[in-house]
């Protein structure tokens, strides 16, 4: 039976840190539901008041077609656009603007790069590299690619604590390898990928290197400079922006010797009954009209992120981390999926409780305000791999606190009496 | 936010911890599994007629959550005694019941403690799981070979976002 005990045993400043929680009066969902623990933040984040009000803003104030019109409210409108476009460059530490594409998700990006970059280079024989931690977004484009060009599909595994080995680098991405794309941070068990160390070896066999990045933009400082990769998806939903804005960063060259995914309005310089001519990256790939509004959002959003700060975001989620993993680790009754170390798991805990199905879990937890994500997290490979069909995942963000991890652990101990007649 | 007592009544749990029904039926006129892919619940319903063509017996085997299984033991229990065409009806009232088109309270005669997942109703992405055996003894009334699955699109699955 569980410890009464709730209290995880944190270090005493940084349970006193994260039992403080200066952010929750920034995002009205969290104000107006004070019974709520939100712990599904890897599924999608809340969004603080500066970006709601800056999605009204634009209808309000700046509403008009970008691009396409030559009076000074269209004009309003693309520099509000272009200026999120500046906030995402910054933001992963682009050279320049013009290298972020505008799409609608994570998902999209990636589907962008397997349809022009995938196409373009891969060739009967060739050989896609991605790991077994990754999403179906950045799993099916390459599974449907591979079928289209012939090329073969890899897998990079890590240890059952979820590290990657050099040898396990070196045997998986040789001469074949054409593009390696991978996470960065695992949507599943939380840790961080080596994305450079992989990326120094698809170098050297020659390969491009594409990151998944829909987990890591929101939750760590990333450099593309750094990960030297060449290209990088993400969404600006689990980065406190609205639904339905992503973006893929590109070196400007790649991009611009890429053929456009869609095709239609917008994405061209002129057009004649027989073809067309592209317009100039990164409108080159932004086919029809963009949604505006959510893109100037998403950029208020990120600047919110860097106010916070990368240093206190993840200092405070790996705080919350340690906390929800010595409070699971208290319980011999739930299993916890991933590395042992706590502070590898960026507030992302897969766990499961001995005999309970994790939808009758999430379930439960829902009755007592808490809110976690159950199944297999888009990563269905990954869980198999596991030996798991599914699990529960609890994750934390810098706007939760000590009081959201206890409530949970108390909601956990609430599943364990249900199922032993204990209530 | 529906309470969790609601759903997860000691009725529904002690169909769980101590099922009545949960075992391969050595003498089954049928057998049909019933699968949800994306929660991993894969339950095979057997039954045995009696030679007045009424339903003898009913179990389950297979695994999946508390409410798939909880769901097929109490339906185990009501199906002995009936016609394939009553079974079938009753099939048809709980999936009224399990997705609001018919109260708790309407569904009791006919339903018993089955009526106690009523509450599921409001949470969509959890009817399929009470819904499996039923669907599937359905199916298996009307002579399906191949598994059914209550996954056919209309409700959203829990297990789609990222």
């Amino acid at each position: 039976m569980a410890t009464l005990c709730s209290a995880p045993r944190l270090p005493a400043a940084e349970a006193a840190r994260i039992a403080l929680n200066p952010y929750k009066a920034d995002f009205p969902l969290l104000v107006g539901h004070p019974e709520l623990a939100y712990l599904d933040n890897a599924a999608t984040a809340q969004r603080p008041a500066c970006v709601l009000e800056a999605e009204t803003r634009f209808y309000e104030t700046m509403n008009a077609n970008p691009l396409r019109g030559l009076y000074s409210l269209s004009v309003e409108a693309t520099a509000a656009m272009e200026e999120a476009r500046a906030t995402f460059a910054r933001l992963i530490g682009a050279t320049s603007p013009r290298e972020i594409v505008f799409t609608r998700n994570a998902s999209e990006s990636l589907n962008l790069v397997a349809r022009t970059l995938g196409e373009q280079v891969l060739f009967e024989g060739d050989e896609v590299v991605i790991s077994i931690l990754e999403h179906h977004s950045n799993l099916i484009p390459w599974q449907e690619v591979c079928k289209r060009t012939g090329a073969t599909l890899r897998w990079l595994y890590p240890s059952q604590e979820g590290f990657f080995s050099e040898e396990e680098i070196k045997a998986t991405i040789g001469p074949a390898t054409k593009i390696v794309s991978i996470t960065q941070l695992s949507n599943v068990l939380g840790m961080e990928v080596p994305v450079a160390a992989i990326a120094k070896r698809a170098r050297e066999m020659g390969a491009y290197v594409v990151v998944d990045g829909a987990q890591s933009v929101p939750h760590i400082p990333v450099s593309v400079a750094e990960l030297d990769c060449d290209l990088l998806a993400f969404s600006a939903h689990k980065a406190l922006g609205p639904f339905g804005v992503g973006a893929l960063w590109g070196k400007l060259e790649l991009l611009e010797a890429l053929p456009p995914f869609l095709t239609g309005g917008e994405m061209i310089d002129s057009v004649t009954q027989e073809g067309a001519v592209w317009a100039p990256v990164p409108m080159k790939f932004e086919a029809g009209t963009q949604d505006a509004a959510g893109i100037y959002a998403a950029g208020v959003g990120l600047s919110y992120l860097e106010e916070v700060g990368f240093e206190a975001i993840h200092a405070r989620e790996v705080a919350l981390g340690r906390a929800l993993m010595e409070g699971l680790a208290e319980r011999p009754f739930v299993e916890v999926y991933g590395p042992r170390n706590p502070d590898a798991h960026h507030g992302v805990v897969s766990f499961n409780i001995e005999g309970v199905h994790p939808h009758d879990v999430s379930s439960i937890l829902d009755g007592s305000g808490v809110a976690i994500r159950a199944g297999h997290h888009c990563a269905q490979p990954l869980l198999t791999w596991l030996g798991t069909s599914s699990t529960c995942r609890a994750s934390a963000a810098f706007y939760n606190d000590l009081s959201d991890v206890e409530r949970f652990l108390d909601a956990i101990d609430t599943v364990w009496s249900l199922f032993h007649g204990l209530a | 936010m529906a309470s969790p007592n609601q759903l997860y009544t000691p009725a529904l749990l002690e169909h769980v911890q101590h099922p009545d029904w949960n075992f391969e039926l050595k003498d089954a006129t049928c057998s049909h599994e019933g699968v949800n892919p994306s929660c991993g619940d894969d339950l095979t319903i057997h039954a045995r007629l009696a030679n007045d063509g009424t339903i003898a017996e009913v179990s389950w085997t297979g695994e999946g959550c508390a409410v798939s299984k909880g769901s097929a033991d109490m339906m185990a229990d009501l199906m002995v005694g009936l016609t394939p065409a009553e079974a079938k009806e009753l099939c048809v009232t709980f999936g009224e019941l399990v997705r609001g088109e018919l109260s708790a309270e309407d569904a009791e005669e006919e339903l018993d403690e089955a009526a106690c997942l009523a509450s599921i109703a409001h949470m969509p992405a959890r009817v399929k799981c009470a819904e499996l055996a039923w669907r599937t003894m359905d199916e298996m009334l009307s002579g399906a070979t191949e598994p059914s699955s209550t996954e056919d699109g209309l409700v959203p699955s829990a297990g789609d976002l990222g």
